[in-house]
């Protein structure tokens, strides 16, 4: 069954207190060639049926109302993979602008 | 005079706002958030907590229960509303408010008896200040971070929205040191701090005068009740 992935990220010119701390404990492990991280969110969403363009449609609502605040986030992905991710193997199939 | 304040799953602080709309001499209503009924309330408080665990992001969930439909409603029509902690981050939520609420910036969660500066008095939460009243009461909270675009922020700075500043100490890495802020009509007042938490002897912050005495939070309740009696 496909799976619908959307990925929320922070808003760019606002800090990211997670990726903030996250960075400064690869600092402290050692890792200096590492400058940044920011920490986004990964949904991933099954349907009952095949997925067109109304479920993508519908999706990219839901990804604005409800999975990100327009306010601190911004949907960077939708996109749909063959099955939900189980491994590092699974790669998205298609790729659609939010 | 009958001020309600809704419960939802993870709410905190109901109980003591409960108390402090007594203390204050009004009515508490107790309100639940899979109901759409606001059991007649004149005002209605969304207290603070961690609302379904914080999850997804604080206050969104919350944002959507049941009787937010009825809240929403009610706010436009000019009842006045007060969001303290996660009650502010539900009405940022729900569009109520401006801006959005983060992770503090220290990394930490952060209790402490917190300095403010009232902003504006003029809205029905804070009839009872003066202007540049400068008030103590306890801040708790891991997601205080107050943000919104520059434009956004010069905005409500312009329309006389920001209602409260920190004083001394930014606690959480608020943008423009905001604490609390309200919508055009100043009927809906969401901040950080909780003023349900000082509004008895023996249970407020510390002041100059004794352990504990500080009942500046008394003030936001008792200006409801004013706000609703000069209707």
């Amino acid at each position: 069954m496909p799976t619908i992935v959307v990925d929320v990220m922070p808003k760019a010119e606002l800090l990211d207190p997670q990726g903030k701390a996250v960075a400064g404990a690869l600092t402290r492990l050692g890792n200096t060639d590492i400058t940044g991280v920011r920490v986004g969110k990964r949904f991933e969403l099954t349907t009952s049926g095949p997925v067109d363009d109304a479920t993508l449609e519908q999706v990219r609502g839901i990804a604005v109302d409800l999975l990100s605040n327009s306010v601190i986030e911004d949907v960077v992905g939708v996109s749909v993979i063959d099955g939900p991710t189980v491994s590092t193997e699974a790669a998205p199939a298609e790729t659609v602008a939010p | 005079m009958r001020i309600g304040v809704v419960t939802f799953p993870g709410s905190l602080d109901d109980r003591d706002a409960l108390r402090a709309i007594r203390l204050a001499d009004a009515e508490p209503v107790a309100l639940w958030h899979g109901s759409h009924d606001l059991d007649g309330v004149d005002a209605l408080v969304l207290p603070g907590g961690f609302s379904y665990g914080d999850y997804l992001r604080a206050g969104a969930i919350a944002a959507h229960a049941p009787i937010m439909s009825e809240v929403v409603d009610a706010a436009g029509k000019g009842m006045p509303v007060l969001g303290i902690c996660n009650g502010f981050q539900m009405l940022t939520e729900a569009h109520l408010l401006p801006g959005g609420l983060i992770r503090n910036d220290v990394g930490t969660f952060v209790r402490r008896d917190q300095a403010l500066r009232v902003e504006q008095t003029d809205t029905a939460w804070t009839n009872g200040f003066t202007h540049g009243q400068e008030i103590v009461i306890p801040l708790k909270n891991g997601e205080g971070g107050f943000i919104a675009s520059d434009e956004e922020l010069d905005r409500i700075e312009g329309e006389g929205r920001v209602v409260f500043r920190y004083l001394g100490v930014n606690p959480n890495g608020s943008l423009r040191d905001i604490a609390g802020v309200s919508n055009e009509r100043g009927n809906v007042v969401g901040l950080m701090p909780h003023p349900e938490h000082a509004t008895e002897l023996g249970f407020g912050p510390d002041t100059r005068d004794a352990m504990r005495s500080g009942t500046d939070g008394l003030t936001f309740f008792t200006s409801a009740i004013r706000a609703l009696q000069a209707v």
